[in-house]
């Protein structure tokens, strides 16, 4: 069962938001997450940054993507530490649902990380000297595991295999851990007569 | 020789995935109303099951209401499907659930070990970042997404990149007045917070052994500030003191064999490290945060930093070199994760006694869970904050985050005993200034960011 569109190659248009500790907050504020469910985030996404004022909708034009040339962006590019603070996957939602498929960062909150990965979102890791070369069109290719940017330069990046696999399939991890219900049931057989503690 | 990170992982891994991925057994599952409902509807949409609810916790914490009499009611618009939802979806999977007016009810990362539902050892994972905060117990706890906490729901396992290693080894004892909230402020101050980025960190030395096991739950709590994987403290007799004849602890002959087994939780000598970085307690003072990340905090005596960013200090409305103490506040507020543990309430309550907050200011004190506030409440100290003009609570997250109804006011300045000063925490526009209880509990009664020490007597 696919939870996204396979992640390949992608051509798109990157938007610079250089900041490093850009947190899950300001992705998408709490009073944002309104309903039960995954859906209807992206008109939340970077609220607090995006609009001129809390609650309002009206566009703060200096905001990037509020620009005409990064308003269909689909990849984002950010400063060290993006997705810090609250765990909440409604930031990756939000940000898939607007469109994007790859952040481009010198490094990210694990939680987050771990996030956008299972919502088809590649996480590239690149050095701030790098990122900051890549706002325009971009090309990434999750086969090759480069990100080509604007002048033509291509960065190769690091992901481990197992993200990649699930970006490049767009696969649903639970189908595939169920695969290993013999191994994890003779864990459990084991552990259990180790640490009799924990099952109570 | 192994690193008591080590050794946990090394127990827990079921299957290697790739290299860098292991496929993790998760020995407890906890959930809260504001992201454990999404994974517990989404699983049911999918005809999952929770494949051992025993094991599988859930509380009502992040949009409970705090007021006095609350309900279901909430001050978030639409928060009550949030609690309704997840009370309907626990009891359809079977799984323990701390309800709105429990005698249980908390917040996760309080109740789990006042329960003992954390042990030492054990794998424990929650949709919320501050997971890491019960890595104090010796126990591999960090925060996920609700997706992965489907995973875990749905197969007792989580695929998990193996994160790297650092010690943080505080040599000394910290001094009277300074706390392991200052401790963490301080390290984040100094090494970021990316400094833990892709890192299990712990915590070792003398100042953390002295360190009571609530001090240590507030540690551990703010390594996700520090961008870390998880924070955790190797388990001593401390922590078997406290963890003993709790109720999901184990008793009799199965204790002492688990505190036998326990005993070996520890790093090895000669165990390696990614990272190791040493300090010195007495380097560390009362802190409190200036800016929006968490690493912009100094000593509360201290200043802004002259090369403070621009759009921190418009945000806060400070100026560069400006002293931090003495900045006016309008909201005070005791709580969270932290720091809303029954010594946090004393150590506020000491100071707080025969004082009146200053006019002006709004301030509120809200226990971490129904256990601490009844605690709170035989012991006097609900008495002591509401003759000085606090509000007294019940139990949740409250005004930690804005969820979309109560908050601080835009601009208004805030001291506040949280996790987080991001724009627009405590509410649109809110200024939030971290510190521990007792700073906060002094400022205000000052009115104004104060030095705890100038307030403690004896």
């Amino acid at each position: 069962m696919p939870v996204a569109e396979p992640l390949v190659r992608l051509t798109a248009v990157a938007a610079p938001l250089l900041r490093d500790n850009i947190d899950t907050d300001i992705i998408i504020p709490s009073r944002e997450m309104k309903t039960v469910g995954k859906t209807g985030l992206a008109d939340g996404l970077f609220a607090g940054w995006r609009y001129q004022a809390p609650g309002s909708r009206e566009p703060d034009p200096d905001f990037v993507l509020n620009q005409p040339a990064y308003r269909h962006a689909r990849v984002l590019l950010t400063g060290a530490n993006v997705g810090c603070g609250s765990s909440r996957e409604h930031a990756a939602w939000a940000l898939a649902e607007w469109g994007f498929r790859a952040v481009v960062a010198p490094s990210f909150n694990p939680i987050f990380l771990g996030n956008v990965v299972r919502n088809g979102i590649a996480p590239v890791k690149l050095p701030m000297e790098v990122v900051a070369t890549l706002a325009g069109t971009v090309t990434l290719d999750l086969e090759a595991m480069t990100l080509t940017g604007p002048d033509g330069a291509v960065h190769r990046f690091a992901l481990d295999a197992e993200a990649r696999a699930m970006l490049l399939e767009g696969l649903d991890a639970i189908d595939l851990t169920l695969k290993l219900r013999p191994a994890i049931e003779a864990w459990r057989e084991a552990d259990r007569g180790q640490r009799p503690w924990v099952y109570g | 020789m192994a690193s008591l990170f080590e050794k946990i992982w090394s127990h827990h891994v079921v299957a290697a995935i790739d290299d860098a991925t292991a496929l993790i057994a998760i020995d407890r599952v906890f959930l809260h109303e504001r992201t454990g409902s999404v994974a517990l509807k989404s699983l049911a949409e999918a005809g999952r099951p929770v494949v051992d609810p025993g094991r599988v916790f859930a509380t009502m914490d992040h949009i409970v209401s705090t007021r006095p009499g609350r309900g279901d009611a909430t001050e978030m618009p639409g928060g009550t499907a949030f609690i309704t939802e997840t009370r309907d979806a626990a009891r359809a999977a079977g799984i323990n659930l701390f309800d709105v007016t429990d005698r249980d009810q908390g917040i996760v990362h309080v109740v789990s070990p006042e329960l003992g539902i954390v042990l030492p050892g054990l794998t424990l994972v929650c949709p919320d970042s501050h997971t890491c905060t019960q890595g104090a117990m010796g126990a591999l706890a960090w925060g996920i997404g609700s997706t992965e906490a489907e995973h875990a729901l749905a197969t007792g396992t989580l695929r998990v990149t193996k994160p790297k290693t650092m010690r943080v080894t505080v040599e000394g004892r910290l001094a009277p007045g300074v706390t392991a909230k200052d401790l963490a402020l301080h390290l984040i101050a100094r090494f970021g917070a990316a400094g833990g980025v892709d890192h299990a960190v712990e915590y070792a030395g003398e100042a953390v052994r002295a360190l009571p096991m609530e001090a240590r739950l507030t540690l551990c709590n703010m390594a996700t500030e520090f961008g870390a994987f998880t924070g955790l403290i190797a388990p001593d007799a401390v922590t078997f003191d406290y963890l003993k004849g709790r109720r999901h602890a184990p008793a009799g002959a199965v204790w002492d064999a688990a505190v036998a087994q326990w005993q070996g939780l520890v790093s090895d000598n000669g165990s390696m490290f990614h990272v190791e970085h040493a300090i010195s307690a007495n380097e560390v003072v009362p802190m409190v945060s200036w800016g929006t990340s968490v690493q912009q905090s100094v000593a509360v005596d201290g200043r802004v930093p002259d090369d403070a960013a621009t759009r921190s200090l418009e945000y806060m409305g400070l100026e560069a070199g400006q002293a931090v103490a003495g900045l006016p506040v309008t909201g005070a507020f005791i709580g969270s994760c932290t720091n809303s543990r029954l010594s946090d309430l004393e150590r506020a309550a000491a100071i707080v006694r025969g004082r009146r907050v200053a006019d002006g200011v709004r301030a509120l004190v809200v226990p971490g869970s129904q256990a601490v506030k009844r605690a709170a409440e035989a012991a006097g100290l609900d008495r002591v904050f509401v003759e000085a003009g606090f509000e007294w609570r019940e139990s949740g997250c409250s005004l930690c985050f804005y969820a979309g109804g109560e908050s601080f006011g835009p601009r208004e300045r805030v001291i506040s005993s949280t996790n987080r000063n991001f724009e627009s925490r405590q509410g649109p526009g809110t200024r939030t200034h971290i510190a521990s209880p007792e700073t906060v509990a002094a400022s205000a009664i000052a009115g104004k960011i104060a030095d705890a020490r100038d307030y403690a007597r004896g």
